[in-house]
């Protein structure tokens, strides 16, 4: 038996399914499809009932992919994936809309009950429900349940067995409206036809649904005739609002009318109170601000609290410390590896302990304060937070396309592209959804932070060290709003996508709901990282280990990977770090970098003699190995050499990602053709403007002259369309 | 009084009239909710001005003044 979870987002269906299923549920990505479901398991008993946790949606209407998933499922006839049965999720606090999705899921016949969530909070406003009346009103059972507590989940499942049981009829609230006849005159044309989902059909062509109208294209003049006849002079003659009205009014007489709202609502009160302060005109960017920074000051800061400013010993920050103690545990694992393998061959030796403990290594080593990152992250979306400064930041985002939902993703990225890319799946419009996976790297993600380190503790160190790491995520933040704009108006030009969106009572956050789906991405990300690192990993070796007679080499400059990248290093010579004797190593690291960007630190490593903890241990850098490595580039070549590795081809990991999400070869390709270009480009201009100019703040001025231009030509007081020959399409721009 | 949603101040009701858009913008906006007879309280702009914060039929909707422009309304006291 399957069951289907349906219903609104933020209805606590994700809750209500990790109740039901327990330790057995499991992530799985079906194939095709853009956001995943989830599939758990429900013992009842010595019975196992499926449980499918469908994406949240407003209705089965077929504009975003979640709602197409959703319907999809629902509606698919292969006997051993259809449901039996769609548990209907209502959020009590908020039944009109809620009981909209379920008026359409009634029109497909299946078999269902609905499970009234969050009753308790409705009781704690001091409003109540006459849950019995409504059932009646409804005609399929109502289970009031509160799904954090767990409490009426055995009823729930009792009455869902039986609800199979007895089967279902579709109904539809068109039936008995002022439109019955046209509806019977449909649902009759539709039945000659002698397909599944009678009723669904017939409503959504009454609707005017473009996939169905394409499914049953031979239907539609018929149709369209049948409407016709019936003038709506009310409505324009437009069913699709004539509908959607009928619904609403269909609920808000016969069944949100079982419902007493008590006069003064104290929930709705707490949440109007805190968002007078954090979405306040004045004070919620602020706020917002000082927010962010302490996530990153507790993630990253060496300096926790800036006691060093008072005269104290300076302490590291949590993630700090959390990142030294994985990278402790695992370089003691290593060296004892290491240590069992010393009588082994060489070469086995170096492909264990440099090849796949080094990648390892690599994944486990900023992995705590990614992991700290998303807790953050994941606490800010489930207080309701995030969607305050999605609200917020809309008109910012505006600016260069992008709404304010593009935001979350985006923030990710700064941990690890991986989640980031794959968090795009939330995003409705496509266009905005390509864009932001386009961007991804360009935001400087915990793997890219040591190649800023050693640079800042060794060729920058008396020229301003700090500035470093910081430029780097600003020529980062600068680069995708460049990029942006560019794209918009070129490949993904078109309206900016619209932004309606529920702003939902503030809530506690749960801690171990959160942590569960922490957990859940913790495992989802060893899973898909550790397979591609590995395997590139060995290649990477295999690379750098063998001439191309298949000998061993000890010196990489012999290797294959050696020859290549000497062979290739022209094409960076007019980005400054390739130039010279060493140039090539430089080329070898952005190579290794395609990996795990921490390569790039490890293989800077391998050509100065010193390994990559060595390196990043915290210890004084000047007048070691690698110091003297990097000093032979010039700064500008420095600067030039690290936005090459910033701003190109992510990790391995990411463009995986990027493949799932983005869906066709055509738009990776697209992608990582967008990413080199950037790389290239602005590592060019970087290099020759900073070598007749480098007063080393070059970034930032480049970066402050393209958002200034873009400013004023937006607030119409320049006209770059004059510059540029090109009329910027105002209009798309405000919509 | 008749006028679009976006043209409304801080805590001003009112009744949908009409939805005047096409598409994914006029389905979007009746799955929220915003169809004939709604009431709507208009809470307040964002700090940037753009978009707004709306009650509707009991919860808190935002949406940008575009898309308001949209929504055709008859104010109610």
């Amino acid at each position: 038996m399957k069951f289907a979870l349906a219903g609104n987002p933020n209805s606590g269906k994700t809750t209500l399914f990790n109740n039901l299923t327990g330790s057995t549920a499991h992530v799985g990505n079906w194939p095709g499809v853009t956001v995943d479901k989830k599939e758990g398991v429900y013992k009842r008993g010595t019975d196992k009932i499926g449980i499918i946790d469908l994406p949240g949606i407003y209705s089965l209407s077929p504009y975003s992919p979640e709602e197409i998933i959703a319907r999809n499922y629902i509606l698919n006839d292969t006997p051993d994936d259809a449901p039996d049965l769609i548990i209907n999720i209502v959020d009590a606090t908020n039944l009109e809309r809620n009981l909209y999705l379920t008026t359409q899921l009634l029109e497909t016949g299946i078999p269902m009950v609905i499970a009234l969530n969050m009753m308790d909070v409705v009781e704690k406003n001091g409003d109540t429900i006459d849950v019995k009346a409504l059932e009646a009103a409804i005609g399929i059972p109502v289970i009031p349940i509160c799904a954090l507590k767990k409490n009426g989940i055995k009823e729930l499942i009792d009455k869902s067995v039986a609800a199979v049981k007895a089967g279902k009829m579709p109904t539809t609230i068109l039936k008995e409206s002022k439109i019955s006849d046209v509806y019977c005159e449909v649902l009759d044309e539709v039945k000659k036809r002698n397909t599944k989902h009678e009723v669904f059909v017939a409503v959504k062509l009454i609707e005017g649904d473009d996939l169905i109208k394409r499914a049953y294209t031979d239907l539609v003049p018929t149709i369209t005739a049948i409407l016709e006849k019936n003038p709506q002079p009310d409505h324009d003659n437009d069913y699709e609002s004539l509908v959607a009205d009928m619904r609403y009014q269909y609920i808000s007489s016969n069944l949100s009318i079982h419902q007493t709202k008590a006069t003064k609502n104290t929930n709705v009160t707490r949440t109007e109170k805190a968002d007078k302060v954090l979405t306040h005109k004045i004070w919620g960017i602020p706020i917002f601000i000082v927010i962010m920074f302490a996530v990153f000051h507790i993630i990253f800061s060496g300096d926790f609290l800036y006691l060093s400013i008072y005269g104290l010993e300076p302490i590291e920050a949590p993630g700090v410390y959390l990142q030294t103690l994985v990278g402790e545990l695992s370089g003691m694992g290593i060296e004892a590896i290491a240590g069992a393998l010393e009588n082994q061959a060489v070469w086995v030796q170096s492909l264990v302990v440099d090849g796949l403990l080094g990648g390892i290594d690599a994944v486990l080593s900023f992995m705590p304060q990614m992991l700290l990152l998303f807790l953050f992250l994941s606490i800010m979306e489930e207080t309701g937070y995030m969607a305050r400064v999605a609200f917020i930041l809309d008109r910012a985002f505006r600016n260069f396309g992008l709404s304010g939902r593009a935001l979350l993703p985006l923030l990710m990225c700064f941990g690890c592209g991986v989640p980031g890319i794959m968090a795009t799946k939330g995003l409705e419009n496509e266009k905005e959804r390509k864009i932001s996976i386009i961007l991804a790297p360009f935001f400087s993600c915990g793997a890219k932070m040591p190649i800023w380190a050693v640079f800042a503790a060794t060729l920058f160190l008396e020229r301003g060290g700090e500035f470093v790491v910081f430029g780097m995520y600003f020529l980062g933040i600068a680069t995708a709003i460049l990029v942006t704009i560019i794209l918009r108006k070129t490949i993904y030009k078109g309206s900016v996508p619209h932004f309606i969106m529920e702003l939902p009572n503030y809530h506690r956050p749960q801690v171990r709901s959160t942590l569960r789906h922490l957990w859940d991405k913790v495992i989802h990300y060893i899973k898909r990282v550790t397979l591609v690192i590995a395997g590139a990993v060995v290649i990477i070796w295999l690379l750098s280990s063998f001439s191309f007679t298949f000998t061993f080499v000890e010196d990489i400059g012999d290797s294959m990977m050696g020859i290549i990248s000497k062979g290739l290093t022209w094409l960076f010579i007019p980005l400054g770090f390739a130039m010279g004797d060493q140039g090539w190593m430089f080329v070898v690291a952005v190579f290794t970098g395609l990996i795990a960007k921490e390569m790039v630190v490890a293989t800077l490593g391998v050509f100065s003699g010193m390994t990559a903890d060595e390196i990043l241990e915290g210890g004084e850098l000047a007048g070691t190995g690698i110091a003297a490595l990097l000093s032979a580039l010039s700064i500008p070549a420095a600067i030039a050499f690290m936005a090459f590795n910033l701003l190109s081809v992510p990790c391995l990991a990411a463009v995986g990602a990027a493949s799932g999400e983005l869906r066709n070869k055509k738009s990776l390709w697209g992608a990582i053709g967008i990413w080199l270009l950037t790389a290239y480009v602005i590592s060019f201009v970087l290099y020759w403007a900073g070598t007749y100019w480098w007063i080393g703040m070059t970034l930032g001025i480049i970066a402050a002259v393209i958002i200034t231009l873009y400013i004023l030509n937006y607030k119409g007081i320049i006209k770059l369309s004059k510059i540029f020959g090109k009329t910027p399409d105002k209009k798309t721009l405000q919509l | 009084m008749e006028k679009p949603l976006d043209t409304f101040s801080a805590q001003e009701k009112g009744v949908v009239k009409r939805i005047s858009a096409e598409g994914k913008l006029k389905r979007r906006l009746f799955d929220m909710g915003i169809t004939r007879g709604a009431q709507i309280i208009m809470q307040k702009a964002a700090p940037l001005g753009d978009p707004l914060e709306i009650n509707i039929r009991g919860y808190e909707l935002t949406l940008r003044k575009a898309e308001a422009q949209a929504v055709i309304m008859e104010v109610t006291d």
